[in-house]
This record gives structure tokens, sequence and C-alpha cells, in this order.
């Protein structure tokens, strides 16, 4: 089976985060990106996939900051195709979806796994809505997929650690929440070596019509209700006044 | 206003989160407004003697919703507001919401908005609050047009304002194209039970991705151990095998209320506080002034934790 593992860059979080002149957008001036964590996972479990059951990894990425290293990343590590979509794609999950579905519907494709979920994803989960445009069902929140059969049984988290194994009969979109192992790593050369030895593909993103369906008034930093009491003075005053603290509390 | 609550359950039980959706509900479809309870199962009606907070449950029962299957839920759900709206629907940002609001709102060309911490209908006009970036950064959003489904954060309006006596009127209504599905449902699997169970300890030493390494949570085993307590994790640190899955905290682990909580390296995603925000005193060392573990502490310190640490575990 065939799988397609849509990567999208999202800013990293351990930068600080400052909110453009607009208010409405997140200054992206000296933003550093990486990639959705989930997506990382997403592309883990279909290598995992395809070294079990044979087929194809095909990575693909809406063109924006640091793709084509992300996609160069992605064929290092083992994808057999890596496409970058280029073309106007507002930057909603709608948008994303709609660009997506349009490539995807032009692959030999069985299944799409894509993160569960992104940390800027107001307008809702790009994999659920691009299901939907592809026409195909989804299970959110997978931690394993495993060939069975005719179609493949995955596994689907819910809280307390309670988790539902399913039948599914692809073509179908998984959102992946971890990879049944943690992702691999990398090193910098081998990227460098795909980056000579791989082509990157070009798709056109084609007619992106849909809209997010609501508009970004503001955003803003979380108003502090109060918050900690932030305690400060070298590691040792510190440990002296957390573990005063701590004793008044047991 | 109608406001529509998505009612989720497993196991024959609602989840507490249907109750905060129906408190949340309530006061936005204020006088002359109305709350309709969305519920599926398979025998599952009974259920709604305790949605007495809405003024009527719709209820489909189909053998494909006696659990959760996603394509199934999402035909169900879809169905069941065809015809109802414009309105307000009300989902969990859950794991089953998270398959229904997206799904259902694409299904009905509804406008979807997630990570929601607070919605607004004043006039008639929708407004939503997200919490974006691992909780880093805000955004509020003017809906266009009369409908949205929005998927709500877990613990972000009260329960018991969606507790109520009474049994609602039910209307049972009938599916289409639930027979010929591409999924189906296999069986639940329960967690393996732990070596410990976090939920009854009076301490927990929590570590995050900050903790670098398997070997370094060594550190926090001896802190909590000082303290007669247990070492929890948040998620990444399970999902790379470092402890077990019966150490989690958070949304998709265990909700934990000990008497202390200490953080140590946890950035404080929505995910991670959905888990640990009841805890009666929490403690976060984050080197990240900035984290939003911050936010939800009652003590904290922007150092590094390798520093703190040992010498809190040394003057203990
Ligand atoms: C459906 C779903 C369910 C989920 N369920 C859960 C769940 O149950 N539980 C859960 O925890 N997460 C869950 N997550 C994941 C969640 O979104 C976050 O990815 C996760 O909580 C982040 O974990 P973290 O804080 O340890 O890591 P990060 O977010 O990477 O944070 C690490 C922190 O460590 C700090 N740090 C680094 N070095 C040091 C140092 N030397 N000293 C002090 N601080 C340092 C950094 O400043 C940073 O804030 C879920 C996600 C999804 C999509």
């Amino acid at each position: 089976m065939n799988i397609v593992v849509p990567i999208k860059q999202v800013p990293d979080l351990v930068e600080e985060l400052e909110i453009a002149a607009s208010g409405k957008d997140l200054d992206r001036e000296w933003l550093k990106y990486k990639i959705n964590e989930f997506d990382d996972h997403a592309l883990e479990e279909a290598l995992c996939f395809k070294e079990a059951h044979g087929g194809q990894v095909i990575a693909v990425a809406i063109d924006g900051e640091d793709v084509d290293k992300a996609l160069y990343t992605a064929a290092a590590k083992g994808a057999d195709r890596v496409i970058k979509i280029t073309g106007e794609v507002a930057d909603n999950s709608h948008a994303h979806a709609r660009a997506l579905a349009n490539v995807i519907g032009q692959l030999d494709w069985n299944m799409v796994f894509i993160g569960v979920q992104a940390v800027d994803e107001r307008d809702g989960q790009t994999g659920v809505i691009l299901a939907h445009y592809l026409g195909v069902p989804h299970i959110s929140v997978v931690t394993e997929v495993q060939q069975s059969g005719g179609g493949v049984e995955v596994v689907k988290e819910f809280g307390g650690g309670i988790v539902a194994k399913l039948e599914v009969q692809p073509p179908a979109v998984f959102g992946i929440q971890a990879a049944r192992q943690t992702p691999r790593y990398v090193p910098v050369a081998k990227v460098r070596r795909a980056m000579r030895g791989t082509e990157l593909e070009e798709m056109d993103a084609g007619s992106v019509d849909v809209t997010a369906g609501s508009e970004v008034v503001r955003l803003f930093k979380p108003e502090s209700k109060g918050g900690a009491e932030m305690i400060e003075g070298s590691p040792e005053e510190v440990a002296a006044k957390l573990a005063e603290i701590i004793k008044s509390k047991l | 206003m109608k406001v529509f609550v998505v009612a989720e359950h497993m196991k024959g039980q609602l989840a507490e989160t249907t109750f905060e959706l129906l408190g949340k509900a309530r006061a936005l479809a204020g006088d002359g407004g109305e709350v309709i309870a969305l519920l599926g199962g398979h025998g599952h009606k009974d259920l709604a003697a305790q949605l007495g907070a809405a003024d009527k449950v719709i209820y489909a029962d189909h053998p494909a919703l006696e659990q959760f299957n996603p394509q199934a839920w999402c035909k169900a759900v879809t169905q069941m507001l065809q015809g109802r709206l414009p309105g307000l629907v009300l989902v969990s940002y859950s794991s089953q919401g998270m398959d229904l609001a997206s799904g259902v709102g694409t299904a009905l060309d509804v406008p979807v908005l997630a990570y929601a911490t607070d919605v607004q209908a004043d006039g008639g006009r929708i407004t939503v609050t997200s919490q974006l970036y691992g909780g880093k950064i805000m955004a509020e959003s003017a809906v266009n047009g009369d409908s949205a489904i929005v998927a709500m954060l877990a613990g972000v309006a009260p329960a018991d304002a969606g507790r109520a006596e009474g049994s609602p009127a039910v209307e049972e209504v009938s599916l289409e194209g639930l027979d010929a599905l591409q999924v189906t449902f296999k069986e639940l699997v329960e967690p393996e039970g732990g070596d410990v169970d976090i939920t009854k300890a009076d301490v927990i030493v929590s570590v995050g991705r900050g903790i670098q390494s398997e070997e370094n949570i060594e550190m926090a085993e001896a802190l909590a151990q000082k303290l007669g307590g247990v070492v929890a994790a948040s998620r990444p640190i399970v999902d790379a095998k470092w402890l077990p899955k019966s150490r989690q905290v958070g949304k998709s682990g265990l909700k934990v209320k000990p008497k202390l909580y200490i953080a140590l390296g946890i950035s404080g995603a929505p995910e991670h506080i959905e888990g640990m925000k009841d805890s009666e005193t929490i403690i976060a060392i984050n080197s990240d002034p900035k984290a939003p573990i911050f936010e939800y502490a009652h003590y904290g310190v922007a150092e590094d934790l390798f520093d703190v640490v040992p010498a809190l575990t040394e003057k203990l």
C-alpha cells in the first residue's frame, strides 16, 4: 500500500512568539520553524508500515519556510518520493486540506498518515478536513497501523490509557498521534546526500476555493490569571525557599 | 440562540466534558434559547435522563454507534444536525471530538473552530477564543454566518452548571447509510495496570522533555523518594518509552489531583494541563520564563532544572 504523508512546518515553541503589528498574525520575521512533531510521528509510522509490508511512502508539503529541508530530511529517512506543492495557499486548515486533496487526488495512494493536529490549527484539523475532501473515512489519535487481511488494523487512543482497535478498508486518512517507535534521527550528512540524490518534485496546488469560515479578530498573549509566584535567586536560595514551601504544604 | 451539544460517552458513562458543554450551552442559549443534546448509541437511550440541562435530546440508535466508530459517528451527528441549523454546536476537543468537530463541520460546510476556551454569542454574532501554539498565544475569531462547530478544551467551563435533574423530551431519529462502512469497530482495550497508581499519590514529581534523557529521570526519582511521592511524566517521555504509559498525565493519560505536583521541564501544553490543573499545589521548574505552565502553577522557578533539582533534594 502507498502512504502519503503531508508534512508541515510550524513555529518552534522554544522561541519567544511575538504578535505582528496587525494584531492578527504572528510576527514571522524572526520565527524559527520546525516540523510539526505529530507529522514527524506520521512519517515514522508510515516508514515502519512500509518496512513491514512494502509499498511506497510519499512525503508532500505545501511550499513555505524550510520546506525543502523538511522534504529532503523525509527522503533521507526513507521516503520514496518527495513533492512540494506550489501556488497560492492561504494559511488555514481548510485551504491546506484543499490543496493537499487536489494533489493527492493525482497520486496512486491508499492511505494518508498526517499529524493528528498542529499547534496553529485554529479552524480544525487538516487531516479530518482532507479526508472529507477526498471522500474517505478518517480516524484521529492513531498510534499504530498494521496490515490485516485485505485492510488495516488501527489503534486509536482515548483518555485514561484506553485504546480501541478498528478495522479499516482503505482508502482512508489517519491522524497520527504517536508512531509505534520514536521517530528516527538522520544525521545532517545523510540529509545533504539526499539533497544531491533526490528529485524534489513540484506539483501545483490547483484551485483552492475554500475559506476558514471565520476571521481572526485579534491575537493576544494569555492574560495572566495571577499565575505563579516566581521564586528567584541562586540555585541554593531557590532550593531553600522551595523546601520551605513544600514543607508547609505537606 | 439554538445550541447543540454532542453528548460523549464510553462504557455506558457520559463524559465529564459533556456536562461542561451543557452548562456553557445553557448560558449561551439565554432566555428563550434552546439547548439540544445530540446522543447516539446502541441501547444508550437511558443516558438521556442525565441530560436534564438540555431542553431536548435527539437520540439515534444504530449498531454501528455502540462504540466510537469515527465514520459511523460523523455520519450520525451530521444527519442529526441536517435541517436543524442554524445554531451553535459544541463538541469536546477529545479523542472522539477530534474526529467529530472537523468531520461534521466539513460535511455540513459549517465553520469549525478548534482549541476553544470560550464562545460568545452576542446578538447572534459568534465569537470564539482559541488557545494556539501550545498555550502561548490566544486567538479571537469572528465566525462568518450564523452557525459554527466549536471544539472546546476540557475544563474550561464548570461541569456543575450542566448537571440538572429532570428528563428532557427525547426525539428519536433514524439514520441512513450506516450499514456498509469501511470502518469496523473491533474492541476496546483497557490499559495494563502499572507498577504504581499515580492517581493515588499525594506527591507527584512529573518530568517533561526538559529532562533530556532517560538517565536523568533518576534525579526526579531521588526527589520523589525524599517526598514519599512517585514520578510521572508528560507524553513525549512515555512515547520515548522512558516511562510506562501508566505514568502519563494528561488528555490521553491519567487525571491526577495530588497535594503537590512538581513539574520539571514541562511546557504546559493544554493536553498536559487537562490532567493536572486541579492539583492542590503546583510547582513548576522550567528554564523558559514564558512557558505556559507558569500560568497554572502556584510557584514557579524559571531556571535550569539541573541546577535546582539536586539542590532541592539536598535541602529536604
Ligand atoms: C490528542 C493528543 C493527546 C495528548 N495527550 C497528552 C497527554 O496525555 N499528556 C501530555 O503531557 N501531553 C499530551 N499530548 C502532547 C502535548 O500536545 C505536548 O506535545 C506535550 O505535553 C509536551 O510535553 P512537554 O511539556 O514535556 O514537552 P515540550 O513542550 O517540548 O516542553 C519541554 C519544556 O522543557 C523546558 N526545558 C528544557 N530544558 C530545560 C532545563 N534544562 N530546565 C528546565 N526546563 C527545561 C522547555 O523550556 C520546555 O518548556 C497530547 C497531544 C495530542 C494531540
